[in-house]
């Protein structure tokens, strides 16, 4: 039996926190989830879709983009991130400019255990690299994607905002 | 193959107030070199990055020219990058590649493939506005003001003399650099950025 969420995360709620949080670019590669957040950005003329080969060069290219006056926000599943250890590191957490990450959190769930190691590790790894994190899942949790940006730019770090709805309708 | 620092002799009357990015073994000669220190900024901090963030950099600011000197090893690390580039296609964005064969600060070992790869092919094809290849300084210098001219991405591959470092670290001679972070707010100033 498929399992019906009260209220999703709307793709809406997440460009309006975009917007009310001066975003001006949304360095990316898209997953097969988030085709519909992808249409509904692709559509706002205020925001500049970067698209990107690898997860490594987003956390790059957000660097140039700040050095040059811009707010940008790097959206990339958890398996992506992982793969940028060493751009998190040095391009990110080293420059000291505030950052939100948008992670699409694969495989995790409220419900039963874990089996994809994608998102066992996702947690950890955020962890080891001393970045704070907040969990979205339904449209009520909209405001922490405000609060996420509040404490980059207070702390001027990097700072994960992981979409836990991603499996079931995050996108639709 | 030519020396890196008659490459950029040659480059610096046509930089035009360009943003200038150099790295790898054969970028410390442009501070040498430039007139506008300024303009001349850091943003090394991954190997392989510093492409991507040249490329934030001519996004984020369209009317300045962004010149980047990328090595072929750090370009190999993330050879992606090159569609990236053309798929946005940033008219402001010049990237050199200053292509040695090898990896000079490691003591000297080839790159794959060192001596058989088109760089400049790869990004012609991977949709660059226009791509050139120079294996000696006379028709580097012959060309680098039309090069300069022209609307981006360009990419302009160059074979460059190695100048490989084989001494243990801690006795290579240490000149000194301006950090990242002074660079960048040096930058940000010059360009009226605050914040």
């Amino acid at each position: 039996m498929v399992h019906q969420q009260a209220a999703l995360l709307k793709p809406e709620t997440m460009v309006e926190e975009f917007q009310k949080n001066g975003v001006t670019h949304v360095v990316t590669i898209p997953d097969s989830e988030t085709n519909y957040l992808y249409e509904l950005m692709k559509d706002q003329p205020w925001l500049d879709l970067v698209p990107a080969s690898r997860e490594g060069e987003t956390f790059a290219i957000a660097l140039g983009l700040l050095v040059g006056g811009k707010t940008p926000v790097v959206l990339v599943q958890n398996t992506g991130m992982m793969e940028s250890g060493d751009s998190i590191r040095g391009m990110a957490l080293d420059s000291g400019f505030p950052l939100v990450m948008v992670i699409g959190y694969r495989g995790w769930t409220r419900r039963g255990v874990i089996s994809d190691s994608a998102a066992r590790y996702t947690e950890p790894f955020l962890n080891a690299m001393g970045i704070n994190y907040y969990l979205v899942e339904h449209d009520e949790d909209g405001e922490r994607i405000s609060i996420a940006f509040e404490e980059a730019k207070k702390n001027k770090c990097p700072v994960a905002v992981l979409v836990g709805d991603e499996y079931h309708g995050f996108n639709r | 193959m030519f020396q890196a620092e008659d490459m950029f002799k040659a480059f610096e009357p046509h930089r035009d107030n360009s943003i200038v990015i150099a790295t790898g073994t054969s970028g410390r000669h442009w501070r040498d070199v430039s007139q506008d220190e300024a303009r001349d900024l850091s943003l090394g901090g991954a190997m392989g990055q510093t492409t991507s963030a040249a490329l934030g950099l001519a996004l984020a600011q369209p009317e300045e020219k962004v010149v980047l000197f990328d090595s072929e090893g750090a370009l190999l690390m993330n050879m992606g990058i090159i569609a990236t580039i053309a798929g946005k296609g940033p008219k402001n964005f010049y990237h050199f590649l200053m292509d040695n064969e090898c990896y000079a600060t490691t003591g000297g070992q080839p790159v794959p493939n060192a001596q058989d790869i088109n760089y400049a092919g790869m990004a012609k094809e991977a949709g660059y506005v226009a791509a050139y290849s120079f294996d000696n300084l006379e028709e580097f210098s012959n060309n680098v003001e039309q090069i300069m001219k022209q609307e981006g991405p360009v990419f302009i591959a160059m074979k460059m003399v190695p100048e490989i470092e084989n001494a243990p670290i801690g006795l290579r001679e240490r000149r000194p650099t301006r950090g990242r972070g002074e660079t960048i707010d040096t930058l940000r100033k010059e360009l009226g950025l605050t914040g």
